[in-house]
Parts: structure tokens; C-alpha cells; sequence
């Protein structure tokens, strides 16, 4: 799918900024489009703003200033619960609920919307084969499950009501390298199918450049600049050569060989 | 008088004192886990709250009982009777751990799932009675043990102000000076306090939530 083809805006920031108070700026005037369809990364540093500006998008945060839309739709007049059941929502922690089984965790946001047992059930074993894990991991814990496993539900969970618009802050980023690439190309086979729009948020360069239609870089709270992944690869915006430089690899076979 | 003497000419008394006393426990415990833990939620919920109600159960707490039953007595239907100012009294004590359980058990749920939960789309209610309670529900009962331990012992001195229980025969023997009788009411307190710790211990343990 080319970047620019379909240029539906799904997400749309104006001007937004978020500041704790007293402090200076988290996120500084962000202007932002995610279109239908797309993975947009936002590509920085610890504390750039990336992590702030995937939670506006479902609310667990308030901008300060500007406004934020979600389906042409600003974030305020939405039912704040409608709003994030349409949104998957993966972290680097997972956050797997350890009371439940697997299939409960897997299951939750299907049960709060009174889907019937079976079609729940159904739908657990449709997303434990998609994410590619055994359909007997529905009756166990957590806990007794590996890291990379777990994301696995974790991502499965987020997926599970069918959301249109994914959100994934970090996911990949506490797994051990095989594990993590694994996954990488698993979520590009699923996205391939799939074709949610994501916003991704991700401190490595590598995985901007594998997982992204478009990429956006931040830094202290702006928005350096936002490309088309080809493009962004060509940049010579100074931030972008640095952090280029800083991963000073050249990652286009590596996009390959996904 | 030997103490089993005296156990076998009494058992029929020992009983009721025995009953009386799980009663005023009981009923107090019951109050105190009805206050105690919609207290602990609301001070997660309202920070501010916090300080005062964690404070004002602590300074309960540091009276003395027997202070505590006087302070109590000029209360309207309360003063009325012995058993009900015994009531509110051990109530009162009951709620520091409870409270402080409640909120400790809430806080300790691993962030990372509360905000994974809120993110999914369930309401303050779905997380709280779905997610937080569950998780916290080990620690809570570790408050509910430690108060009661904490009551059984403490409705012995109830029996100073004539609320019955198996203080009874701890002050009786006392203005006696006869162990015996002592015995007789400190052995079963005892023992019941021992039930209930190993009971709710059981519990507690049974109730922990899985962790890696």
C-alpha cells in the first residue's frame, strides 16, 4: 500500500498541546494527520512527547490546548468509553490482567459489550491462530506464559472487538531480539490483512523504518518532521541525519528481508 | 477449685460467653468491612480524603479502650445499651486496618494493568469490582484477620462495661484472684483468636492472585 494514496485523515491533531502544571511543555503545538489505513510512527527519544501523544488519542490524557479528532469527530463530544472500545490499545508491559485466563483476558472487551459466550469463544480461537499461538494457551494464565507470548495476547486482546484504529506504544520493545523481529514480521503479515490504521511508537530506528508507512520524528515535545517512510529515509533534516548516524546502519535490506 | 473442675461445672455458661463473644466480634467486624472498605476505595479515588481518613482511624486507634467505652457511654441509643456501645466501639477500632488494607491493596495493582484496562474502554466501575478488587482482594483479607485477631482480644475488656463475652470471667477471676477462673475465659478467647487468624490466613492465601 502506498503512503499516499488514500489520504482519509482517521486521527486528526490541531495545535494540541499537554503541559503539567507549572512545568513547560510535554507536548508543544502538535499538528498531526493519520490516515485510514496507515502505520504512522512516532520515532524519538525518551521523553520526546511519543508516549503523551498515543494517550490523547484515547483520552487517558487531555490536551491543555487545540483539539483532537478521532473520525472527523472531536475527542470531546465523544462518549470517552465508545471512544477507547473502538480503539486497540498495546503496551511495551502488556498489562495482562493476572486473574483472568488467557481466554478472559482475550475475551474482556467482547463480554463488556455482551457478545454471546459462543461467538466470544470463537472469536478468542480466531485471534489465538492469528497472533499464532496454540488454541490450548486459552486456559492458562499469564504467568505461565513467556514474554513474547504474552504480547502476542496482548496484541490479540487489543484486536479482539475488531477496533478500527490501533494504538502501540512500544510493544516490541521488552523482548529479546529474535523474539521482538518475530513479532515484527508477524504484525507486518497481519497489517498487510488487516489494514488498521496504527499509530506506533517506537525509540528504535530500525523498527520505524520496518513497520511504518509514514514516519514521525519527535523531539522535546514537537514534531520535527513527518515523511513518508522512502523519504524519511532520504532526509537531510539535521535531527533525522543524526539519528541515522546514531543507529548508522543502512536498514533498507533489512526491510527486505521482512 | 481446679480449672477443669470449674470448666466441667460451667461449660453451659463458657458456651454462651463463648457465643456472645463471636457475636460482638462478628457483628463488629461485619460494620467494620461495610465502612472500612468503601472508605479505603474512596480515598483512592479522591486523594484528598486521604490524610483525614487515614488520620482520624489512626487516632481512634490510639485510645484506649477502656477510654474509648467511656467516651462512648453519654451516646444516645447507643449508651443505651452495653452490648451496642461494645459494638461501635470494636467497629471503630476494626477500621484503620481495614481502610488502610483497602487502599493499600488498590494502590499496589500493577499500573501498567489499571492503564491497559482504562485504555481497553472499561468504565471506573468494570475496573474496579473487575480488576482492582480481585487483585486486591488477598490484601483486604489480610485486614479483615488482623482486625479481627486485633477484636477477640479486645472484646474481653467489654465485659468492663457489661457487654458480656468471655471478659466476663477474665474480670471475674480478677476480683476473685482465682486463676481458674481467669483461664476460663482467656483459654476460649484465645483459642478463637488462633481459629480466626489460621481461618483467614487460609483465605488470604487462597485469594492471592496469580503472579509470574
Amino acid at each position: 500500500m502506498s503512503p499516499g494514496s488514500d489520504d482519509r485523515p482517521v486521527i486528526e491533531f490541531h495545535q494540541v498541546s499537554y503541559r503539567v502544571n507549572g512545568k513547560a511543555d510535554i507536548l508543544e503545538n502538535l499538528s498531526l494527520q493519520i490516515n485510514l489505513g496507515e502505520t504512522l510512527v512516532l520515532l524519538g527519544r525518551s521523553g520526546s512527547g511519543k508516549t503523551t501523544t498515543l494517550k490523547l488519542i484515547n483520552a487517558l490524557l487531555s490536551p491543555t490546548a487545540g483539539e483532537i479528532r478521532v473520525d472527523h469527530r472531536p475527542i470531546r463530544e465523544w462518549d470517552i468509553i465508545r471512544l477507547r472500545r473502538m480503539i486497540g490499545y498495546v503496551i511495551q508491559e502488556v498489562g495482562l490482567f493476572p486473574h483472568f485466563t488467557i481466554e478472559r483476558n482475550i475475551g474482556l472487551v467482547p463480554r463488556i459489550e455482551n457478545w454471546p459466550p459462543d461467538r466470544i469463544r470463537a472469536r478468542v480461537r480466531e485471534l489465538l491462530n492469528l497472533v499464532g499461538l496454540d488454541p490450548q494457551t486459552a486456559v492458562r494464565y499469564p504467568h505461565e506464559l513467556s514474554g513474547g507470548q504474552r504480547q502476542r495476547v496482548g496484541v490479540a486482546r487489543a484486536l479482539a472487538a475488531d477496533p478500527p484504529i490501533l494504538l502501540m506504544d512500544e510493544p516490541f520493545g521488552a523482548l529479546d531480539p529474535l523474539t521482538r523481529a518475530e513479532l515484527q514480521r508477524e504484525f507486518l503479515n497481519l497489517q498487510s490483512t488487516l489494514k488498521k490504521t496504527v499509530v506506533f511508537v517506537t525509540h528504535d530506528l530500525h523498527e520505524a523504518l520496518l513497520l511504518g508507512t509514514r514516519i514521525a520524528l519527535m523531539e522535546a515535545g514537537q514534531l520535527v518532521t513527518v515523511q513518508p517512510r522512502d523519504e524519511f529515509l532520504n532526509s537531510q533534516e539535521p535531527l533525522v541525519v543524526e539519528y541515522k548516524n546514531a543507529f548508522d546502519t543502512n536498514p533498507n535490506h533489512k526491510r527486505e528481508r521482512a | 477449685m481446679s480449672f477443669w473442675q470449674f470448666v466441667l461445672q460451667n461449660h453451659a455458661e463458657i458456651a454462651e460467653l463463648t457465643l456472645e463473644h463471636i457475636w460482638l466480634v462478628g457483628i463488629s467486624i461485619l460494620l467494620a468491612v461495610a465502612i472500612g472498605i468503601p472508605l479505603g476505595i474512596l480515598i483512592t479515588r479522591w486523594p484528598v480524603a486521604n490524610r483525614p481518613v487515614l488520620g482520624t482511624a489512626n487516632v481512634i486507634q490510639t485510645i484506649p479502650s477502656l477510654a474509648l467505652f467511656g467516651f462512648l457511654l453519654p451516646a444516645p441509643w447507643i449508651g443505651a445499651r452495653a452490648d451496642r456501645l461494645a459494638i461501635l466501639a470494636l467497629t471503630l477500632y476494626a477500621l484503620l486496618p481495614l481502610i488502610r488494607n483497602t487502599y493499600a491493596g488498590i494502590r499496589a495493582v500493577d499500573p501498567a494493568v489499571v492503564e491497559a484496562g482504562r485504555g481497553m474502554g472499561l468504565t471506573d466501575r468494570q475496573l474496579l469490582f473487575q480488576v482492582e478488587l480481585p487483585l486486591a482482594l488477598s490484601v483486604i483479607i489480610a485486614g479483615v484477620r488482623v482486625a479481627t485477631v486485633m477484636l477477640v482480644g479486645l472484646a474481653t475488656i467489654a465485659a468492663a462495661i457489661g457487654a458480656g463475652g468471655l471478659g466476663e470471667y477474665i474480670f471475674r477471676g480478677l476480683a476473685m484472684v482465682n486463676n481458674s477462673v481467669i483461664l476460663a475465659g482467656a483459654i476460649p478467647a484465645a483459642a478463637l483468636a488462633l481459629f480466626a487468624d489460621f481461618s483467614l490466613g487460609w483465605l488470604q492465601r487462597r485469594l492471592a492472585p496469580h503472579v509470574a
